[in-house]
This record gives C-alpha cells, sequence and structure tokens, in this order.
C-alpha cells in the first residue's frame, strides 16, 4: 500500500497515523507538505488531526483551498482511498468530498478523551477489519466536532449506509448521553457515495499501539493496508 | 472600495456560543434579551470600482471560502 500523509501548518497527528501506517506496512508513508501542488501513485490519502491554519476562519476552511488539495481531490475522484481523521475530517467537508460540516461542539468546550463507537457498517476498505455492530473506544480531541447536515442528507447517508461509526453507549446505543459534541444524529464518521473516502472526529491512529493503552484503532490500517496491497 | 460581509448562522441551526452569551447577559443582569446568534463581520478593501463586478467578486468570495452556505447565510455592503 503507498500511503501519504498531508501536512499543512498546524497539523499534529501526522507522526502519528505515519507511525501507525508504518506499523501495518513496514514502511513509512510520504509525508507531503501543503505547498506541493502534485501527488505521487498512491493507494492511500490521509488529512491528518490538528489544527490547520490555527482554525482561521472555520476549522479546515483555509487548508480546503491550500494548493495540494487540488491533487487530492484529483485522486479521490479516481478512486484513490481517502482518510481524514478529526480536522481532516473538517477540511473534507470544507474541500466538498464530504457532506456536512463540523461546527463547534454544543457544550463549547474542547473534549479531549475516549468516547465509544458503534461501527455501522464494515462495507468499506476502512471498516472491513470491523464487525457492523462492533463497539469499539477511540479516543476525541475537538472542539468542532458537531456534525451538522439537513435532514435530507442525513436520511440518504443512513439510506446508503454510509454512516460509518456513531458515539454510543457501551451496549452500542446511540443515546443522547454518548453524545460528546452534539453531532446530528450521533454521527462520528461518514462516507463518501463510492465509499472511498472517510471522515471522522476520533483519532484511530493514537488507539493503534498497546503501549498507548488500546489497539481498538488498529484494525483500520491493517484493512485498509490489506485491502490496497 | 470598501466591502463589508456579514456571515450569520441560518436559521433552524444552533448557536451555542449565541446561548452561552444570552446567558452570560441574563447572569450580568440584563434582562429582556431574548435569542442572541453570533457570526461574524468582515471588512475588505477591493480594487474594482464598478459596484456590480465588485459585488460580484464578494459574492464569489462568499461561496467559495468566507461562509460555509451549509450553515450560514452572508450579506454584502459595499461603502465608496
Amino acid at each position: 500500500m503507498k500511503a501519504a500523509v498531508i501536512v499543512f501548518p498546524g497539523s499534529n497527528c501526522d507522526r502519528d497515523v505515519a507511525v501507525a501506517l508504518k506499523r501495518v506496512t513496514g514502511h513509512a508513508p510520504r509525508m507531503i507538505w501543503h505547498r506541493d501542488t502534485a501527488l505521487p501513485a498512491l493507494d492511500l490519502i490521509v488529512v491528518p488531526g490538528g489544527f490547520s491554519y490555527g482554525d482561521y476562519l472555520r476549522s479546515g476552511a483555509m487548508a480546503a483551498h491550500s494548493p495540494i488539495m487540488a491533487a487530492v481531490t484529483a485522486q479521490a475522484a479516481k478512486g484513490v482511498r481517502v482518510l481524514g481523521i478529526c480536522n481532516g475530517f473538517q477540511i473534507l467537508t470544507e474541500a466538498g468530498l464530504l457532506p456536512g460540516v463540523l461546527m463547534r461542539n454544543q457544550g463549547l468546550s474542547f473534549i479531549c478523551r475516549d468516547v465509544l463507537l458503534k461501527v455501522e457498517t464494515s462495507a468499506s476498505d476502512f471498516t472491513a477489519g470491523y464487525n457492523a455492530g462492533q463497539v469499539v473506544r477511540i479516543p476525541v480531541a475537538h472542539g468542532d466536532g458537531n456534525y451538522f447536515a439537513e435532514p435530507a442528507v442525513l436520511d440518504r447517508l443512513e439510506d446508503e449506509d454510509r454512516v460509518a461509526f456513531r458515539y454510543c453507549d457501551e451496549g452500542g446505543a446511540p443515546l443522547e448521553a454518548a453524545n460528546p459534541n452534539g453531532s446530528r444524529r450521533n454521527i462520528a464518521g461518514i462516507l463518501n457515495e463510492t465509499r472511498t473516502v472517510l471522515g471522522m472526529m476520533p483519532h484511530p491512529e493514537r488507539l493503534a499501539d498497546p503501549l498507548l493503552g488500546g489497539t481498538d484503532g488498529a484494525p483500520m490500517f491493517r484493512a485498509l493496508a490489506a485491502a490496497l496491497s | 472600495m470598501k466591502a463589508k460581509v456579514h456571515v450569520t448562522l441560518k436559521q433552524g441551526v444552533l448557536d451555542p456560543q449565541g446561548k452561552a452569551v444570552q446567558h452570560a447577559l441574563a447572569a450580568l443582569g440584563f434582562t429582556g434579551v431574548g435569542d442572541v446568534r453570533q457570526g461574524k463581520f468582515i471588512e475588505l478593501d477591493i480594487a474594482e470600482a464598478d459596484p456590480a463586478k465588485a459585488k460580484a467578486q464578494v459574492e464569489e468570495m462568499c461561496r467559495k471560502l468566507l461562509a460555509n452556505t451549509v450553515i450560514e447565510n452572508y450579506a454584502i455592503d459595499l461603502e465608496g
């Protein structure tokens, strides 16, 4: 699997995800600076977490228009897998690669803790390492994770099995009490129409090594490597 | 020419910051404050002198960057 991680000024999870990818592929992904305008032939592009451009104007708004994003969009159109984590998810919505928007958390606080997620679908290269309905523990760290889209858009995401993850309780129930940020319908991650782009607020790369206290994020990277090698 | 852009949340989109401001005003003793909605004000110096062209330019800026039209409306005022 040939992977690249896009690095923006203010990215801070780029190295974490590079380590997680190296664990499953045996070699380090390419690190691509946001000012570059071309990408090599790739199987996977990761848009990592962080605070690109200091979250100026809106989270992800500036990065979505940085020079490299035209190449990312062009590769995504060809079916290259794109994974946006946290700020990466915000960037992908601002770039129009995924529907909706990540608004300020309903409680206004920055939230940094583990949450429980229900895997809603295993039908994607990102989620094939999980069983649909499985509950996993993954950390979140965001101030703007409150997923919003019009009801018709949400209905369509659900009808097309494109909700990848929902915030849930230990039994997998997507209760309001289990929703950390006010996201519509407890949505934590979504797929695009062709199931080749995933955006998610939680950080699988932060729990992909036993030394970090858990490995629930590891199946995502293993599944990607298996599907794309 | 100056362009003044107001970006506001659409009706029906929850505004937790506005709510927090509303509660803080109540705590300060300002009674009778109803709904509070918070937005952004952006002032631009535009080289274009023709008002119609300037407005079209700023419209495009709003659609492409200044506002996220999934959740926000924008209003443009031109001066000078």
